[in-house]
């Protein structure tokens, strides 16, 4: 492994991680310079080892930038900053004093279409993102998949060519999260795993491969042990580390029931041996949470990393990881889409189209959307119909999901943890 | 009397890529008898117009979460109510409208003057059952055994594919 990076998002995930902590961070982003500004400061000064984010509106994600602009003039509030239409000055002031080399920053946004996103960030100096062509592609609309791995390619090339050794671009992949919920762990690894392989392919310097927690913490830490061992037998020249996010999917409605499910995350990443935790906050299900949310998401999370932390030195483990064969499963679907092409962009193409890959209930018409996924009994998700992916598991015929069952399954997780607080 | 089954063209905003909800919809206005075309997230103004017209739907509902919902819908139903062939189409909007967390209610003025028939709340999915089943009751009972050409055509092309997977015009 080459040296480790120094400075940039890469370099303080290093420094924290031969600390032994975990990084916090928040998914934020206010339409505002001023308040965007205010919330970096807030994060930065939180009583936790954070790194910040700025995360893009709806419309500068879609390109519409013409109702970007509309909504910044007529004072439109977004649901998050408008990189592509504030004027470099305007977020090179706000971002002043604040981005140092203590405090790095990251661009999240979920644009197939990233490039003019990307030229903005070299434009102001900023050095780590948020992406991939298929984590950013099928969850995020309707471009074809062919359109987002061209674009895609060209963005990986351009954060490449971006980096020098002492700051090199950082990329993140999205493929732990996919549509927030429903997605089996095995293929959630996968799909982080061949986008990392893209990234390298791309010479991107600098990743970090996410993984979302889902119903089950036995099941996500077997999740996360898979991930770690795949990063280590694929990856093994590259500066990788693992992220964890806080649940994705269909948040608790009270604050007792969403902070716990904070902290079962936390204590997942610790577990899990994640360098990376981004947070939700008690507000997920309501609205966009304003900076007293997210600093108090991020402090709360902190607190319990370090509880998890003491438990670990302790040797009290709360959950045993499960052993149901996801790293075969992962691994099975990874070498299957990279022996389809040398081209890892052409391959996962193909995988999509024949089905090699399939994203369960996912509306993108690049998908074949054969696959079904279901909570267990157990509370694991598991597979309902495996589709034409080249594992084993069930295809049963003619099984349609009808709008309760949907709606209990993508609520299993918050009535969990809104009920079991309510009892406590 | 025998009520003829209702086509309800079901979308996202052109910014909103939120498919849960999208889904939701489809499978419970489905289960509800009537006929879905679910046009799916990031849906451009004229994809919409253009749907609107060759499948000339008997209600449009717009759902929106990523709290574009009220500027977004606004302009969409307001470019469909460009062409007088809509005027008796209702355009029902719900969601999550805002980033605020207040009530979607405090949009319905603005939508309302765009042309939208009404403006529900996140969970108030019996009033939209209510509101198609009154839309339903006021239609033209059928001719003949048969709803309009394209609405069959739709819902053969629905039954056709997984439940809830159906995406007009996204190739
Ligand atoms: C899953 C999820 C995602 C997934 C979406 C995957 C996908 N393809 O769908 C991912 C992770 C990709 C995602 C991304 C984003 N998300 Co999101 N997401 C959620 C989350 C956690 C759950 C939504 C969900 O699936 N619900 C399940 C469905 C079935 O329920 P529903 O959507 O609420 O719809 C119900 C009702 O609203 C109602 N309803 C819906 N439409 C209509 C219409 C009518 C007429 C009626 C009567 C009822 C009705 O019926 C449905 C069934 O009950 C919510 C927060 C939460 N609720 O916990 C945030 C949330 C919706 N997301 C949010 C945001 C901002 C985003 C982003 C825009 C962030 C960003 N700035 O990049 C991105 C990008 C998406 C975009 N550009 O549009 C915000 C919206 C904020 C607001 N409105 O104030 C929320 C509330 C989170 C938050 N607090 O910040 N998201």
């Amino acid at each position: 492994m080459t040296a480790p990076p120094e400075t940039g998002f890469a370099g303080a995930i290093h420094n924290t991680r031969r600390a032994g902590l975990v990084v916090v961070q928040p998914r934020m982003g206010f339409a505002e310079p001023s308040a965007m500004r205010a919330g970096l400061v807030a994060v930065r000064d939180a009583r936790a080892t954070t790194v910040g984010t700025i995360t893009l509106d709806s419309y500068t994600r879609v390109g519409d930038l013409h109702s970007a602009r509309t909504a910044v003039r007529t004072r439109t509030r977004l649901n998050g900053y408008p990189l592509c239409t504030h004027p470099d000055d305007t977020t090179r002031s706000m971002l002043s004093e604040v981005y140092r080399p203590g405090f790095p920053i990251q661009i999240r946004h979920g644009s197939a279409r990233p490039r003019h996103i990307i030229e903005a960030m070299a434009r102001i100096g900023l050095d780590a993102t948020e992406g991939g062509p298929v984590s950013y592609c099928l969850p995020y609309g309707r471009t074809p998949l062919r359109s987002a791995v061209n674009e895609w390619s060209a963005a990986c090339d351009r954060l490449a060519e971006m980096s020098t050794p002492e700051r090199p671009a950082h990329l993140e992949s999205f493929g732990g999260c996919m549509l927030g919920q429903m997605c089996p762990p095995s293929l959630l690894v996968a799909i982080a795993v061949l986008e990392g392989l893209f990234f390298a392919q791309h010479r991107v310097p600098s990743i970090s491969l996410s993984y979302a927690q889902q119903t089950q913490p036995e099941q996500d830490l077997e999740a996360l042990a898979a991930l770690r061992r795949l990063i280590g037998e694929l990856l093994p020249d590259l500066d990788v580390h693992v992220v964890l996010y806080t649940y994705m999917g269909v948040f608790p409605r009270t604050r007792a029931g969403s902070s716990a499910l904070l902290d079962e995350s936390a204590r997942i990443a610790v577990f899990g041996g994640a360098e990376r935790l981004i947070v939700k906050t008690v507000m997920e299900s309501v609205r966009i949470p304003d900076v007293a949310d997210n600093v108090a998401a991020v402090e709360r999370a902190e607190r319990e990393v370090r509880c998890s932390q003491q438990m670990r030195a302790a040797g009290r483990h709360p959950w045993a990881p499960s052993e149901s064969g996801l790293y075969e499963e992962a691994r099975t679907m990874i070498d299957t889409v990279r022996s389809l092409d040398p081209d890892l962009g052409i391959a996962l193409h193909i995988a999509f189209r024949r089905g090699l890959l399939d994203i369960p209930y996912c509306l993108h018409p690049d998908t074949q959307g054969r696959t079904r996924s279901r909570v267990g009994p157990d509370g694991r998700l598991e597979w309902a119909h495996v589709g034409s992916l080249p594992i084993d598991g069930p295809r049963p015929a003619g099984h349609a999901v009808g709008a309760q069952e949907l709606t209990s399954m993508l609520n299993y997780v918050a009535d969990r943890f809104d009920s079991t607080v309510a009892v406590r | 009397m025998t009520l003829r089954r209702l086509h309800v063209l079901v979308t996202g905003t052109s910014s909103d890529a939120h498919t849960w909800n999208l889904m939701y919809l489809q499978l419970a206005l489905e289960e509800a008898g009537h006929e879905v075309t679910n046009l799916g997230p990031c849906v451009p103004d004229d994809l919409l117009t253009e749907t609107c017209v060759r499948l000339r739907p008997d209600t449009l509902v717009i759902s929106s979460v990523n709290g574009h919902g009220h500027t977004d819908a606004a302009r969409a139903a307001a470019v469909v109510r460009h062409d007088p062939r809509h005027d008796a189409m209702p355009i029902i909007v719900g969601g999550l409208l805002g980033t605020a967390g207040n009530p979607n209610a405090d949009h319905a003025p603005a939508l309302r003057a765009a042309g939208v028939t009404a403006v529900l709340e996140k969970d108030d999915l019996p009033k939209l059952m209510r509101l198609l089943a009154e839309t339903r009751a006021a239609a033209p009972a059928p001719a003949t055994a048969t709803a309009t050409a394209a609405a069959t055509a739709a819902a053969a092309a629905t039954a056709a594919t997984a439940a809830g997977r159906e995406l007009e015009g996204a190739r």
